[in-house]
């Protein structure tokens, strides 16, 4: 067992190397980079543009050096957890991504949990009952949450909460409590629009662990021993729950890390429609001005977090289930 | 001991007998027609016979082989052309078809609008006018277009009265007839969904063909590529790539790349399906004949492995359609996609990213009826293809 996690462990180190060359070649692929757009926003604006400071700001900043050098500099900060220098914001990328972190953690936290609350009853109920009408209601019910664009659905909802609750539109919170430490009312009205966010974003991931749990719950159903467990008497409910149940639950253990990819990109969508305080309109915003370690240290950051999440999700897997830790493609 | 018994006294000599019946050796196996039918069907007319079933995957094939064929004549289909702007109609809402005026049948048939300006809201108004009954016109020529871009022509499917107006499902904020402009954004739309497949496709059976044909390290290398791009999120990534897209592009050329771009991340699904199929199939002895044989590791995976699941790739292909159709819709919706003058459903939706328009123009998110539809019955076809991949099950 702990060879496997060493392993594993191990493996992670060329995969995040990998992945921050990949994130470092597309941030860099954009022909020019920031000073340029920002001189050329400044001259359209017909303002004078002092480039002796511009010309100090690319030296300190490496611009001066070849990629591979600036890589160098950008990983060795990454490793001592400095994320680098936002340009478009002139504070420390750490400044301006900590707050916006938590709540988009907030987000995909509570919708995870909100996701696997209304997909575990009804992919049990769907399995349980299959080719009933409320399987086919509910699997209808799920994908058309799949299939409706997640941002015509936050606009829609958002539209229908101002008119039905009042609900101030978009954001986090109450525009009041923006920057304010938290209270007991900030919690609240956080709470009041959190939802929102949740139930869009969540609505597309739903479908498919129904789907999932449906499937995997069909094929234990049918296995003998849970016949043999009826035909002796068992109750059926602890029939269904005590071994199909739990053997079914591997896959949402082993989503989790597949899970927060997902949720984050429908989050940045979400975001910039409802304009909420996360980090999705921070990165769009950021790519579009090549304000570049912003971007970069921030999209490293997502992938570390989901290459951790993948991690983990494997350990418990393989903790739960010998199987796994055992089987890996042989030499042919 | 009973007279009735049916068996001989013991030591008694057995009464001679013979049916005098033709015998038949196959009399037990013989089957109905029905039956015979059944198994001398080929694999693939079984997996119709299984697929037709699925009564709601029928259908919804049914209706994604109308969309497609669709989009090979929407300029006819289309009222108007796409691009024309009816300056005195913007921002209408859609017109009702009626059959019956005052009692009357007349046809299928709109009424006029009545135009005027609210000074109060600073809107248009419009009020349909009882008295203008303005039946539609079918198979007739109306505004011209350009045919696929080549040909000019001006037969539409319908058109509207002479001198009236049909927007069935109104215009947008300049004056664009909204119906037409779905009809020909259903040409991206659709179509990146099936270039983008395609592109996945290849290199998932290429990338998943290596790592399950060869194992080991080959596995490893396409393992860790796999996790590598799972673990970007998608929409971000997307985000990055389209915003290195120089603006100065001509817009066919985006469409192109946005298509790759799309069918470049949507591989690693497909890769793992093959994969773990191979790794099983690589096992058979058919696969070590073909290997005394001396053939090739592509024509082994080529010509002897990949056939065996093909019904599976083409489920699992049709089921990741979906997933790009919405792609695009996100990534236009954002900016960062497709741009005017290309009118897919991504661009049309991008006209209602403002709260305003949900309360005062709604019709200009029609747009999403269609993406919705034609995920769902994706959604479904590929449901159905996949229970009906494997017959013999």
């Amino acid at each position: 067992m702990l060879t496997y996690i060493l392993k594993r462990i191990l493996i992670m180190v060329p995969t995040l190397f990998v992945i921050s060359v990949l994130v470092f070649t597309l941030i860099e692929l954009p022909p020019g980079d920031y000073f340029e757009s920002y001189m050329a926003e400044l001259e359209a604006q017909g303002e004078s543009v002092d480039r002796e400071q511009i010309e100090y700001l690319k030296q300190e900043y490496g611009f001066d050096k070849s990629p591979v050098q600036r890589y160098v500099i950008w990983m060795g900060g990454l490793l001592q957890g400095d994320l680098g220098y936002s340009f478009e914001y002139q504070l420390p990328v750490n400044d301006v991504v900590g707050d916006r972190l938590f709540l988009t953690m907030l987000v995909a936290f509570v919708t995870i949990i909100v996701t696997w609350l209304i997909a575990f009853p009804i992919g049990i109920y769907s399995a349980t009952h299959q080719y009933s009408w409320g399987d086919y209601g509910l699997t209808f019910l799920g994908l058309l949450g799949l299939a409706t664009p997640n941002f015509l659905l936050a606009l829609v909802l958002m539209y229908l909460a101002n008119v039905w609750f009042g609900t101030a539109i978009g954001g986090l919170m109450d525009t009041k409590f923006i920057n304010q430490p938290m209270s007991w009312d900030k919690f609240v009205s956080i709470l009041e629009h959190l939802w929102i966010p949740v139930l869009v974003i969540g609505t597309s991931g739903t479908a498919g662990m129904i789907r999932t749990l449906r499937a995997n719950l069909l094929d234990e159903l049918q296995k003998q021993y849970v016949v043999t467990a009826r035909a002796k008497g068992l109750h059926p409910l602890k029939s269904l729950v005590k071994y199909p149940l739990r053997m079914a639950l591997n896959f949402f253990i082993s989503d989790i890390g597949k899970l927060l990819p997902t949720i984050v990109s429908g989050a940045e969508v979400v975001a910039i429609v409802l304009s909420l305080q996360t980090t999705g309109p921070l990165l769009i915003r950021a790519l579009q001005s090549q304000d570049m370690y912003l971007a970069g240290s921030f999209l490293m950051f997502l992938a570390t977090l989901t290459v951790i999440g993948v991690l983990i999700s494997d350990i418990a897997l393989a903790f739960l289930d010998p199987r796994i830790r055992l089987s890996g493609g042989e030499t042919k | 001991m009973t007279t009735n018994s049916v068996l001989p006294q013991p030591g008694a000599e057995l009464p001679h007998y013979v049916n005098e019946t033709p015998f038949d050796p196959k009399a037990i196996e013989r089957l109905s027609p029905l039956q015979e039918k059944v198994y001398l069907a080929s694999q693939w007319k079984l997996m119709w016979w299984k697929f037709c079933q699925h009564r709601l995957a029928v259908i919804s094939g049914v209706f994604l082989a109308l969309m497609y064929l669709s989009i090979l004549i929407s300029e006819v289909l289309a009222p108007y052309d796409y691009l024309s702007r009816h300056t005195d109609h913007l921002n209408a809402p859609p017109q009702a078809i009626h059959l019956f005026h005052e009692g009357r049948f007349i046809g299928p048939f709109v009424y006029g609008y009545d135009m005027h300006k609210n000074m109060d809201t600073l809107t248009r108004e419009y009020t349909s006018n009882r008295t203008k009954v303005q039946p539609l016109r079918f198979f007739c020529t109306g505004e011209s277009y350009e045919f696929w871009g080549f040909w000019r022509g001006n037969l539409h499917l319908f058109c509207p009265a002479e001198n009236g107006q049909a927007f069935l499902l109104g215009t947008d904020r300049l004056g664009r007839d909204m119906l037409s402009r779905i009809i020909q954004g259903a040409r991206i739309s659709l179509s990146i969904g099936l270039i983008g497949i395609s592109v996945s496709i290849v290199l998932g059976v290429v990338l998943g063909g290596i790592a399950g044909y060869f194992g080991g390290t080959a596995d490893l290398i396409v393992q860790r590529m796999i996790e590598i791009l799972q673990s970007l999120p998608s929409i971000p990534l997307w985000l990055t790539i389209a915003a290195i897209l120089p603006v100065t592009w001509p817009p066919i050329l985006v469409y192109v790349f946005i298509t790759i771009i799309l069918g470049l991340f949507e591989w690693t699904g497909l890769a793992r399906a093959v994969r773990s199929k191979l790794l099983a199939l690589r096992e058979e002895d058919y696969v070590l004949a073909a290997q005394l044989m001396g053939a090739r590791p592509s024509r082994i995976v080529g010509r002897h492995l990949v056939p065996g699941f093909t019904s599976h790739l083409i489920a699992s292909a049709t089921l990741a359609i979906p997933s790009m159709i919405l792609g695009e819709t996100a990534l236009s919706f954002l900016g960062l996609g497709l741009r005017a003058p290309i009118t897919s459903w991504g661009v049309l939706l991008t006209e209602a990213q403002n709260i305003n328009i949900v309360a005062l123009y709604p019709w200009l998110m029609l747009p999403v009826v269609p993406v919705i539809l034609v995920v769902l019955a994706f959604n479904f076809l590929g449901d159905g293809l996949r229970d009906a991949a494997d017959p013999y099950k």
